[in-house]
């Protein structure tokens, strides 16, 4: 079947693309095709946030996003905070949480947009903001000790400054 | 100690974080060919026919290839030692498809999409047959699933293909008849255990290429590198010679990856067309083309006196191995073995088993291995019994319980030579408050909370067949290589070796490096499962160390002039005397010294397989709350108390635990596969099979009660199975507790609870 | 997995409509987390997201929604919280989790009238109004009860009012879709009760919100509730049996009514 191929132009982390896409491309396929391979993929139902990525900021499933659609937007990836996910990651490996590590760049992903959207979660809303994110190996518990204690350690991380 | 018993950091944790791309298809190469796979909509069928010329005409399409393609040799895609206990009952694509699932053809395109397009347009007929979907009605039903005249056993399993029976067995201990007729009381229940699915994060997937040699590579998402190696050339009709498997990072695998699934495709599709080739699966394709849990049904039937002093046991096992025998007759065994040896007080034992095959997905291996099952209707039974005896259900565990060093003839003669059970009971009899609470407590018209507990054993390896070695090299700066053929799933092996491998050595961690797993490179290991590796390879380091450090001595004292005996070495320099006074020389230097002329390099190799499999202990209870009106059940605590012998890195023991235990919570009260009237699983997805959510489960709290093994690496026992096993029976028991609902079938649903647990 | 062979992003609802009536193979892309899973080719996805239809506003005696706001926007709206109270946030925030509710749409979840949609159950009991491009204004009570036809829903209007609501589900997982799902409102004209995931499409109770008075005793909740299990029919599939989630509907209204009149 014919297929026209769209246009799109967006950023990723920061930096201009342009591109010509196939209209039916994910997102996922687009970001992972142009190298961002943090992004995993692990169902095909958006059921387990695996694919977590920023558009315009928000959190949202890349496996569920036509690439045409971000035509204009922003996209952030794991790979555009790598500082911050690296500061996290100290406290994730403090706990032996990470594990496999296949849910952890989308986990991250959301972990990052979380303390954006929320002042000072308390473990209950940690845990309903992160229930979009699966995880088989770790059942949970020590993800939100690093979690919280991630953002307890924060007031003393600002002064080090810039992040992204 | 300085590494042992600490919760040192992953090696890998910074780059998994941070979402390195370190993952099987994160290293594919650009150009591979799209594999994938068309699969059997009927449960039990044979391929009339099958015309591939219109998909293989398609734009892109690289080959279609069907059962007139693949060598006719059958084998098992059991990762198990040769020679495997499982029956050689497969072909890579067979006439016969055997569950709805099953491969009936290989489409390998430049894209997804013309991949997708050619499945398509594969015409396939067949002539439907009738599926055992039963497993109660498997034995001699009229339909064979196994009628092939090369269908082949290694050794005697107790099959009889033609009666679709893949294994059975009896053990028995003592005269059980007399032992009954003595007893007091008599329980005899039967108990229902589901396929669960692994789930773990990343699905199966393989990618492969030929190498300059003319040599088959074969990159994979595996527990178990050296068997694919071995399967894969049996399989495909090679020489093992001409097949290298690379290991890299693992999304998890739970058991899952610890049979071949996704290798064979794309292998099969670079030896026919020579180019690099590779497999993902989608999520579906896990559920539905892999090996789940064996459904089991189990009954049990436990004699005591009026005192509660267990007379006899008896366990008697239906296995359901689906359509093919993957680890069907091993799983089963562990049903009876993990559970009766608990209870080693009782004079008489008997177990006997069936395994069956059916026309459903072939089952596997998952986490706990048929203990799990085992687990659930032993741990159930004996709270049935204390409710018959009128007996607290922990008083009479502790009244039957196993003690370290006594012989355990329901445990393969073997003699107990680290136990804390006994601890581990009435340390988390106190952490979740069971004097406060049990049987329930009454927190408002509509809800209770409820106690119950349940207590597990697993193994540590598969003793007198597991195998691993290790080599250590000292290299030229004196840091070192520590080479395992062990495969670390995301558990932390990897990093836990080198721990031990640190201690032995006595330097920093930082001067271990741990190599990928490469069947080029890396030593022999039958790979990572049986909660074989801290054990096993384990044991295997820490003889390698020492080696080495014999070399390293012996090489120092040439150098000194001095007798190796005189010789001490603590990591950093090898002296004689005192450390500051006596002569002595750096392992810097030395290493340095050794690699310029010399031709002493040093490296040390050590293999081990241990004659015995130390079980570990867990006593696991769950508090829940349960809504009284709708019969829900939450768990809002459970308290896990673990005796793995000494947990070498405290925090990833812990983790394992936690994670373990939410796969049980899941496994008790969520996860559950289905199949419907045709055969066709009904889940197949993590919007119909919910695993748990972080919203699903209340707060886990783990404790450790260290026994310290003799034959383990510092002590050590293991820990990755042993997790999974108490949640459900647990859970169990505390809904009895709260409101008299015995449920003897799992998953625990609301609604089970609700309607009274009409099951039965 | 499904194809588009063009994608549209529409300037006007107009085109939207033109698109949609030029091919019987176009359609709107809503979310997209149901189409991604299907296997159907389509020709051209009509992308509705740059007309603006993602805002929640206050026309003064109505809030009206735009079918493209999410449902994240709608858990999180001040303006549906205080003219609604949480009935909106407690429909949506157990539905997978915020990444799949950023993209969720509003209209995506009403026009494809799944069954199991906790948030229709909710819009029913607050005298939510759809609008549609050709079909004009209707009740959503009305059209959750017709086929998915070849039209655009624009917006959803609900009325402000003094109300008092509550919704209640039962799931078998917290992320899961429901088992059952229970709406109720209390205005001064009376009670309005709505049931999803019977398992079939949500639906009023009038008869048996009918029964209930302001302030209800005990014995006329159980009336309801009985008349609840009468006027609307419950079916079995793999999450709940007929007669467990009847049972459920008794429970479920029961709490409902108690959490309104606390």
């Amino acid at each position: 079947m014919q297929v026209n191929k769209f246009k799109v132009s967006c950023t990723i982390n920061g930096a201009g693309y342009e591109e010509e896409i196939a209209p039916d491309l994910l997102l996922i396929d687009f970001l992972r095709g142009l190298g961002f391979l943090s992004i995993k993929q692990g169902c095909d139902t958006t059921n387990c946030g695996l694919c977590t990525v920023w558009v315009d900021d928000r959190p949202v499933l890349s496996c569920a996003v036509p690439a045409a659609r971000i035509h204009g937007k922003a996209v952030t990836t794991l790979e555009g905070v790598r500082e911050k996910a690296e500061a996290f990651a100290g406290f994730m490996a403090e706990q032996g949480a990470d594990q496999c590590g296949f849910c952890s760049p989308g986990l991250v992903m959301n972990i990052l947009a979380m303390e954006k959207e929320l002042d000072n979660p308390s473990p209950e809303e940690i845990r309903a903001y992160l229930a979009g994110n699966l995880c088989r190996c770790t059942g949970y518990a020590s993800q939100m000790r690093a979690i919280e204690a991630y953002l307890a350690a924060r007031p003393y991380c600002k002064p080090r400054g810039g992040d992204q | 100690m300085k590494y042992v018993n600490k919760g040192v950091p992953k090696l890998d944790a910074m780059a998994l974080v941070t979402g390195r791309p370190v993952y099987t298809d994160d290293i594919a190469p650009d150009n591979c060919l799209v594999v994938k796979v068309l699969r059997s909509p009927h449960a039990f069928a044979k391929i009339t026919d099958i015309d591939t010329d219109a998909a293989k005409g398609l734009p892109g399409v690289a080959c279609v290839l069907t059962y007139k393609d693949v060598p006719e040799h059958r084998f098992t895609m059991a990762g198990q030692s040769f020679p495997e206990p499982s029956p050689y009952d497969r072909l890579i694509l067979d006439r016969l498809v055997r569950y709805a699932g099953d491969p009936v053809a290989v489409v390998a395109a430049r894209t997804a999409r013309e991949a997708d397009r050619a499945l398509k347009a594969v015409k396939v007929s067949y002539e439907v047959l009738e599926p055992v979907l039963d497993p109660e009605n498997a034995l001699d039903h009229p339909s064979v699933i196994h009628p092939e005249d090369d269908y082949h056993v290694n050794f005697d399993i107790g099959n009889d293909a033609k009666r679709n029976l893949c294994s059975s067995g009896e053990f028995s201990f003592g005269d059980v008849d007399a032992a009954f007729a003595r007893s007091d009381v008599v329980v005899d229940r039967t108990y229902r255990t589901k396929a669960n699915n692994q789930a773990m994060m990343e699905t199966f997937r393989t990618f492969s290429y030929m190498d300059h040699n003319g040599r088959l590579t074969l990159v994979s998402a595996t527990q178990i590198p050296f068997h694919v190696r071995r399967i894969a050339a049996r399989a495909l009709g090679i020489p093992k010679q001409k097949i290298r498997v690379i290991k890299p990072r693992i999304g998890g695998g739970f058991g899952a990856k610890q049979t071949v699934v996704s290798e064979l495709f794309p292998a099969l599709v670079t030896l026919k067309t020579g180019k690099p080739a590779k497999m993902v699966f989608t999520r579906r394709e896990s559920f539905t083309g892999s090996t789940s849990r064996h459904a089991m049904r189990i009954r049990v039937r436990l004699g005591a006196d009026q005192a509660g002093n267990l007379q006899a046991i008896h366990v008697d096992t239906l296995s359901n191995t689906g359509a093919y025998g993957e680890h069907g007759p091993t799983t089963v065994g562990l049903s009876g073995h993990k559970s009766m040896p608990l209870y080693n007080k009782a004079k008489a034992l008997k177990f006997t088993y069936n395994v069956v095959y059916t026309n459903t997905m072939s089952a596997g291996a998952f986490r706990g291995y048929g203990a799990t099952q085992g687990c659930f209707a032993m741990e159930s039974a004996m709270d049935e019994l204390a409710g018959e005896l009128g007996m607290d259900p922990l008083a009479l565990r502790l009244k039957n319980l196993v003690a370290q060093g006594e012989i355990m003839p329901g445990y393969y003669g073997e003699k107990l030579n680290a136990c804390t059970l006994d601890q581990c009971i009435c340390r988390g009899k106190e952490l979740v408050g069971w004097d406060d609470t049990y049987p329930f407590q009454k927190i408002s018209d509509t809800r209770v909370r409820a106690v119950g507990a349940a207590i597990t054993m697993q193994g540590s390896g598969i003793a007198g067949i597991d195998t691993a070695s290790v080599e250590i090299r000292l290299q030229d700066d004196g840091f070192y290589t520590l080479m395992i053929g062990a495969a670390d799933m995301g558990t932390g092996c990897d990093t836990i070796l080198a721990q031990m491998a640190a201690e032995v050595l006595c330097c920093d961690m930082d001067r271990i490096i741990v190599s990928q797993v490469d069947t080029d490179h890396s030593p022999y290991d039958t790979g990572s499962y049986a909660s074989s590796t801290t054990f096993v390879t384990g044991t295997s380091v820490v003889k390698a160390g020492k080696a080495l450090i014999r070399k390293i001595t012996r090489e120092a004292a040439k150098k000194l002039g001095l007798p190796p005996e005189d010789l001490e070495f603590d990591g950093t320099s090898v002296f004689a005397g005192t450390k500051e006074s006596g002569q002595r020389i750096a392992v810097t230097d030395l290493a340095r010294e050794l690699a310029v002329g010399k031709g002493a390099c040093l490296s040390a190799s050590a293999t081990h397989s241990s004659p015995v499999s130390p079980p570990p202990f867990m006593a696991g209870f769950a508090e829940i709350e349960l809504d009284l009106e709708t019969g829900k059940v939450f768990v809002l605590n459970y308290v896990g108390v673990v005796d793995c012998g000494t947990p070498i890195n405290p925090n990833l023991a812990r983790v394992q635990t936690e994670g373990g235990i939410v796969q049980g919570i899941g496994m008790a009260l969520f996860e559950d596969i289905t199949y419907n009237a045709s055969g066709k699983m009904m889940n197949a997805s993590f919007m119909q099979y919910k695993i748990p959510s972080r919203l699903d489960i209340g707060n886990i709290q783990v404790a450790f009660e260290s026994s310290y093994e003799p034959s383990g690496p510092f002590g050590a026992k293991s820990i990755g199975e042993v997790v999974i096993n108490t949640p459900a029976p647990a859970i169990a028991n505390a809904i009895a507790n709260a409101c008299g609902v015995r449920l003897r079938q799992l998953p625990m649903t609301a609604e089970d609870v609700f309607m009274g647990g009409c099951n039965d | 997995m499904f194809e588009l062979k063009e994608f549209c992003a529409v300037q006007s609802l107009e085109q939207a409509d033109r698109l949609l009536h030029s091919d019987r193979k176009n359609v709107i892309l809503g979310g997209m987390l149901w189409m991604r899973m299907g296997t159907r080719q389509f020709h051209t996805g009509i992308d509705l997201s740059q007309l603006g239809l993602d805002r929640i506003k206050d026309t003064g005696d109505h809030i009206e929604i735009g079918a493209m706001t999410c449902l994240r926007q709608v858990e999180t709206s001040p303006v549906l919280e205080e003219n609604f109270g949480t009935i909106f946030k407690d429909a949506v925030s157990g539905i997978v989790g915020v990444q799949f509710r950023n993209l969720a749409t509003l209209g995506g979840s009403v026009f494809s009238r799944f069954s199991f949609s906790d948030v229709s159950t909710a819009l029913l009991v607050l005298g939510t109004r759809v609008r549609l491009y050709r079909g004009g204004d209707m009740p959503l009570s009305d059209f959750l009860e017709t086929s998915p036809g070849r039209d655009i829903l624009v917006s959803l209007s609900i009325p402000k009012q003094t109300i008092d609501t509550v919704y209640l589900s039962h799931r078998k997982s917290a992320t899961d879709v429901p088992v059952l799902g229970a709406a109720l409102a209390r205005t001064p004209q009376g009670w309005h009760i709505a049931l999803g995931a019977r398992p079939s499409r949500a639906r009023l109770a009038p008869k048996a919100a009918g029964l209930l008075p302001r302030v209800p005793d005990p014995e006329q909740v159980e009336a309801a509730c009985a008349a609840v299990q009468e006027e609307l029919g419950f079916g079995s599939n793999p999450r709940g049996s007929e007669a467990y989630r009847r049972h459920l509907a008794g429970v479920l209204i029961k709490r409902g009514v108690r959490a309104i009149c606390r």
